[in-house]
């Protein structure tokens, strides 16, 4: 009986030993390893080379860091101190007044799809986020500049930057909360509907707070984006050197800043652009916290 | 059922409940997915206080006709149903009625476990009356608790009613679900397979659970498991897809009926497990 079973394994493996030679066990050992090394060393690169450009902003942006780099508007040329404060207010308040434009439109164009959507027109309209997303930053700032800056308000506005940034930010909010949404089980809708509660409340009251760790995922990767874009708000917030919270006059942005300081000849400006753009990224980074931290509910 | 000797008859609460229990009739259920045309020519009736279980082969369509029973089936896109299914005297698919409105009356607990993920054991039980609107009329803790008793969940919550809804074991769950669709109170409890994803001392209390909640409703059960509707049902439904796939009611029969004396030969072929 054993001898059998030895010779019938033995053919599977091809040799006539049992279970396989050492040979093969260890080239096949090899090759596992081989290709285990290869994935880790592609996810080192990503890592790496996102540590080294954080590192160079951060070496390069932290002598330009100081109290009044925080607090105080720019200097003109010449004059030592000043800083960036206008430019990081203006940020902060356009990408709220865009979240508060485009987040309700991205998540209920999400909703639609996901829960609602067969037939033509969800399909267009999927076809048309699609599209959307591939636009370049400075097409969408061209026509917001055209349509609201030269037509409506007939002035450069921080508002109008807002509307771009907002444009900027549907297609990747409504992407990701549609996704997040599928994935949301089935059961789960089943489980309400069969309780004879009505799908719009379901919608409410169940999907929605399951799928809200990636809602929240979306705004912020939208908001991260948004928080970046330069193009679009050179052509319709224009930039200001003053602080400014009115959301109809010119308004100052970090790229706006740092595009103005890394475009001039001088050494001081460059590093004040390295400092703008380590605050850009603190900004980003301090606003995506504190965004999952306030919704975050009990899982 | 009301009278003096009330030692052999249920308990007087629930007999009080069990008059209220509805019976339901199915006639001539046509169910279709698209084009393809899953059950045809369904015929049965679901007495009141009784479970009645639907048995078949795997694609036979007893899931189908159970979820035509409370048109959750509809929620698929290109799903409909031709027919008529009589909850009492009213037909729940005639024109003009409102499918969320019959699933209120008629609750359903499905295979899977699928207590709410993001909501603790009392806001799980609690979520049918709130999104109905009815938490305003009632006191909540008090069918809270009402819901978990009759569910046999009671003891072993009670100390962690704020925990995850999904913290709990998969029969706890279940219960948990069951629970959640009695505290609205419905006619009708609607189970597809519900102990098919536990294992075999949970399925046991799940079975205990649902002999004693047919003193207070109307139940109808799909099982894949014979043994299981021979132990817990009254009436049994046999069904089975030819080779069209169009399933159809083969024999439909007081449970002990069909598993000592079935009428049909394919039914007894499929008792006696010439085919699964």
């Amino acid at each position: 009986m054993p001898m059998q079973r030895e010779a019938s394994v033995g053919n599977l493996a091809g040799s006539s030993s049992v279970i396989a030679t050492t040979a093969q066990a260890f080239r096949r050992k090899l090759f596992d390893q081989f290709m285990f090394g290869i994935v880790v060393l592609c996810a080192a690169l990503a890592v790496v080379v996102l540590a080294i450009i954080l590192l160079d902003v951060a070496i390069k942006g932290a002598p330009a860091l100081n109290f009044a780099f925080f607090t105080e508007r720019p200097l003109p040329l010449g004059e030592v101190g000043g800083g960036v404060a206008p430019a990081i207010i203006g940020t902060l308040l356009m990408l709220a007044v865009a979240a508060l434009i485009g987040v309700p439109i991205g998540v209920g164009t999400a909703i639609y799809l996901a829960e609602y959507g067969t037939g033509r027109f969800a399909d267009a309209v999927s076809y048309t986020i699609d599209m959307l997303a591939g636009v370049p930053s400075v097409v969408v700032g061209v026509f917001v500049w055209a349509v609201l800056v030269r037509q409506v308000f007939g002035s450069f506005s921080g508002l109008t930057g807002a509307v771009a940034l907002a444009l900027l930010m549907i297609p990747i909010i409504t992407r990701t909360v549609e996704e997040m949404l599928r994935l949301v089980p089935d059961t789960y809708r089943e489980a309400a509907l069969g309780m004879g509660v009505s799908r719009a409340k379901t919608i409410m009251y169940v999907v929605i707070p399951t799928a809200k760790g990636g809602i929240v995922t979306g705004v912020v990767l939208a908001m991260a984006r948004a928080g970046g874009e330069t193009a679009p708000l050179i052509l319709t917030a224009l930039g200001n050197q003053f602080f400014n919270l009115d959301l109809m006059q010119p308004m100052a942005a970090l790229p706006l800043q740092i595009y103005a300081y890394a475009s001039s000849p001088y050494a001081d400006w460059h590093t004040k652009a390295w400092g703008s753009a380590l605050v850009l990224i603190i900004v980003v980074g301090i606003l995506s916290m504190l965004t999952r931290l306030a919704t975050r509910g009990k899982f | 059922m009301m009278e003096a000797n009330v030692a052999t008859e249920v308990a007087p609460a629930a007999s009080a409940r069990a008059s209220e229990a509805i019976s339901m009739r199915v006639e001539g259920l046509t169910a279709f997915y698209g084009a393809h045309r899953a059950i045809e020519n369904v015929d049965m009736v679901i007495e009141p206080n009784a479970v009645t279980a639907i048995i078949g082969p795997s694609g036979c369509g007893k899931s189908t006709l159970i979820r035509c029973l409370n048109r959750i089936h509809e929620i698929v896109p290109k799903a409909r149903a031709e027919g008529k299914v009589l909850l009492g005297t009213d037909d729940i698919y005639a024109k003009g009625i409102d499918a969320v409105a019959v699933r209120r009356r008629i609750g359903m607990v499905f295979q899977k476990p699928n207590p709410f993920p993001m909501m603790s054991v009392y806001d799980n039980v609690a979520s049918g009356l709130r999104l109905n609107g009815l938490a305003g009329d009632v006191n909540v803790d008090e069918v809270v608790e009402r819901s978990l008793r009759q569910a046999a969940l009671w003891d072993e919550v009670k100390d962690k009613l704020k925990a995850g809804g999904a913290s709990l074991s998969g029969g706890q769950q279940q219960r948990l679900c069951i629970a959640r669709s009695i505290a609205v109170q419905p006619d009708v409890l609607l189970m597809d397979e519900p102990c098919s994803a536990l294992d075999p001392i949970a399925t046991y209390r799940i079975e205990e659970l649902v002999v004693e909640l047919k003193q207070r409703y109307t139940i109808a059960i799909v099982t894949h498991s014979m043994q299981q509707a021979s132990r817990i049902s009254d009436n049994t439904a046999f069904m089975l897809a030819g080779e069209e796939r169009v399933g159809r009611l083969v024999e439909f029969a007081p449970t002990r009926q069909i598993f000592t004396n079935p009428q049909d030969k394919r039914t007894e072929d499929y008792i006696t497990g010439r085919f699964g």
